[in-house]
């Protein structure tokens, strides 16, 4: 077979394609165990039980997810099965009302707004506790999730999606899941720096 | 003329309107950045945005199945199997697409149940779409794919293009099938996601236009099938031992091990090569015919294409895809400025081209040019680079303010939007953004008017069989 007979690349095309696919499914394998509830990337859904902090993890050079003591998501905490609910409900939440068509979630969506990743550990829930009139962040952040259009963020308002009390509490409950993910240090700096306005 | 060259001119004629409609929904989402009040409690900009992304992927897939309908018939010498089926889909495929579009704008979302994902609204970007409409679109692939395939069986004889493409229909059809199930663990259904997003739109997506674009070769500068063949080969290559794994540099923040930190980095940096491939195939060919063909817009659209693709895909996209730059870029509007380049070089410019093809046989005009299509070429082009470079703009502000020196919180992203840099890539991204439809109206136009009066000359003088 020469170098300018066609069959000579369609031999090379198909050998890079098979190897290359066969790499890609054994590394979708490995990933997949370490992305999975309680995995080692992935922390299990009872994750929404204890504090979640992000710090920076000197060995690893990034920041990492830290989880401390029992922290339970609007006073009560959950069994593992009413996790897993929690957590359903939350995701059917963020596709129903297409949240990822205004904000991003690990950087991926539509830029509009915020990113979601670790709005869980955001510290101007801090102002938005008292603008909500609420007692705690969990609390002030179904609140808005409710009626967020009462209140003005920005020149950028988010519509009324008509999120109840029940699906708004199941959204915090994912998003402060998500914020334990161990992100490989995305997004940098996260909340250690005082934006002035 | 064939019922599979019928088909494809209705296939290219709804890929053309609906490039118009995804040219509209862009302007109301570029719109929301100036005025968020715009509209505000009607329609929102998740909504524009929806239209605009996923017309967007039902008029380049409508037109990739437009130019295959167009050279099937010519590969093979006879009808496609199944044409009776291809017709009356495209029927269905319209409607649902219509059908789709009323309930984005008057519904827009559901309570959180399984039957909202069922009806209305799947919340993915890019498979916004509900499951009835994702179950109708891989109906379409699976009978499109069996036009393909099926008609290779029924002529008894292959071309090693079309042996790539009936290859290329499994992939094609099994990826999209990631569209339907609900993954409630975030790093799992992005992992997936990635798959349907960079395997079936990025692999075997740039497959199909590689095919199309060979057969474009042939017919414009007449270039031998064996070395068509080989570079397509070649390509293939290329595109395929990067881009599989290259698929890793998506998997640098989904919470997956930090392995595909290198894996994804060094593999998306080659990603360039086989678009470099491209731009080298083009140009020598071009070259050696001396610029000579009787469809300038057909040829001039080809070379947008190699170009746009190696600029928007590789260029733009290799700034972008290290995890050290990455770390900061990601998610921001830089992203927005490669995705559009990318897209706009790597398919559009590609079905644009196949359409001044078709044109040209379906009038029987010996040549095709005039100042329409220059106008059209010149405003869409340049509309598309002065956007690619304002949203560049707005996105480095982002990835400066708001990431590095802000953190990423809710006050950063704040801050990076409110940053007069920002600003102006914004308001200059719906200027230009203007000029690209203008340029639209003026390709709709020119593809509506070309030829005519020539084309009745001829007709008079050659009578039609």
């Amino acid at each position: 077979m020469q170098i300018d007979d066609p069959a000579f690349w369609r031999a090379g095309a198909i050998s890079t394609t098979v190897v290359m696919s066969a790499v890609l499914v054994m590394l979708t394998i490995d990933s997949l165990a370490a992305i999975s509830p309680g995995g080692s990337h992935v922390p299990p859904y009872t994750v929404i039980n204890v504090h979640i902090g992000y710090a920076y993890d000197g060995k690893l050079g990034r920041d990492m997810p830290v989880l401390g003591a029992d922290e339970p998501l609007f006073g009560k905490p959950v069994t593992e099965a009413e996790a897993a609910a929690l957590i359903e409900r939350g995701k059917l939440v963020i596709q129903s009302r297409a949240c990822m068509d205004c904000h991003t979630f690990m950087g991926n969506g539509a830029y509009y707004a915020p990113d979601l990743t670790k709005a869980w550990l955001d510290p101007a829930w801090d102002a938005w506790t008292a603008i909500t009139g609420a007692q705690t962040k969990d609390d002030a952040m179904a609140r808005f999730l409710m009626a967020p259009d009462q209140y003005a963020t920005w020149q950028r308002k988010m519509p009324n999606l008509g999120i109840s009390w029940q699906e708004a509490q199941a959204t915090v409950a994912y998003l402060k899941w998500l914020s334990a993910i161990d992100t490989n240090g995305f997004p940098i700096h996260f909340g250690r720096i005082k934006v002035s306005q | 003329m064939s019922r599979s060259k019928a088909l494809a001119v209705k296939y290219l004629a709804a890929a053309v309107l609906f490039f118009g409609v995804m040219t509209l929904a862009g302007l109301l989402s570029a719109t929301y950045y100036i005025n968020p009040d715009f509209l505000f409690g009607y329609l929102h900009f998740s909504t524009a945005k929806i239209l605009h992304i996923d017309t967007m992927i039902i008029w380049l897939l409508m037109g990739f199945m437009g130019a295959v309908y167009w050279f099937l018939p010519d590969e093979f010498g006879c009808e496609p199997a199944g044409i009776a089926a291809a017709e009356i889909l495209f029927w269905v495929f319209v409607a649902a697409v219509l059908v789709v579009a009323a309930i984005f704008l008057f519904v827009q979302w559901g309570p959180a149940i399984e039957s909202t994902l069922w009806l209305f609204q799947q919340g993915r970007k890019y498979v916004e779409a509900p499951r009835w409409a994702a179950i109708g679109i891989a109906a379409v692939m699976l009978v499109f794919a069996w036009n393909v395939i099926g008609t290779a069986l029924k002529a008894h004889r292959i071309t090693g293009l079309m042996a790539v493409m009936s290859v290329n229909m499994v992939p094609l059809v099994l990826l999209y099938l990631i569209a339907l199930p609900k993954i409630d663990n975030m790093a799992v259904d992005l992992y997936w996601w990635w798959w349907l997003v960079h395997l079936w739109v990025e692999a075997t997506w740039e497959i199909l236009i590689s095919c199309i674009m060979a057969l474009t070769i042939m017919r414009l500068l007449g270039t031998s099938r064996r070395i068509v063949e080989g570079w397509l080969y070649i390509e293939i290559s290329l595109v395929l031992g990067t881009g599989i794994l290259g698929l890793g540099h998506h998997y640098f923040w989904i919470g997956t091990p930090d392995y595909w930190l290198g894996i994804g980095g060094f593999f998306s940096a080659l990603e360039p090569l086989p678009l470099l491939g491209m731009v080298v195939h083009a140009v020598y060919d071009a070259g050696v015919h001396r610029m000579r063909t009787t469809n300038r817009p057909a040829f001039y659209w080809t070379l947008a294409e190699a170009f746009g693709n190696f600029l928007g895909g590789g260029v733009f996209g290799f700034m972008i895809t290290l995890p050290q730059l990455n770390l900061f870029a990601h998610g921001t509007q830089w992203t927005v400025s490669h995705g559009h380049f990318a897209f706009w070089g790597a398919y559009a410019c590609g079905v644009l081209s196949v359409c001044y093809i078709a044109l040209q046989e379906q009038r029987r005009l010996a040549t095709v040019d005039g100042p329409g299509w220059i106008w059209a070429f010149v405003l869409l082009n340049g509309g598309l680079v002065g956007m690619v470079g304002s949203l560049l703009i707005a996105g480095m502000a982002q990835a400066f303010f708001e990431r590095a020196i802000g953190g990423s919180t809710l006050d950063a992203f704040i801050a990076g939007q409110e940053n007069p840099w920002f600003r102006l890539g914004i308001y200059s991204r719906f200027g230009f953004g203007l000029m690209f439809a203008a340029g639209y109206l003026t390709l709709a136009w020119n593809l509506l008017a070309v030829g005519r009066q020539q084309s009745a000359a001829v007709a008079r003088a050659v009578p039609a069989e």
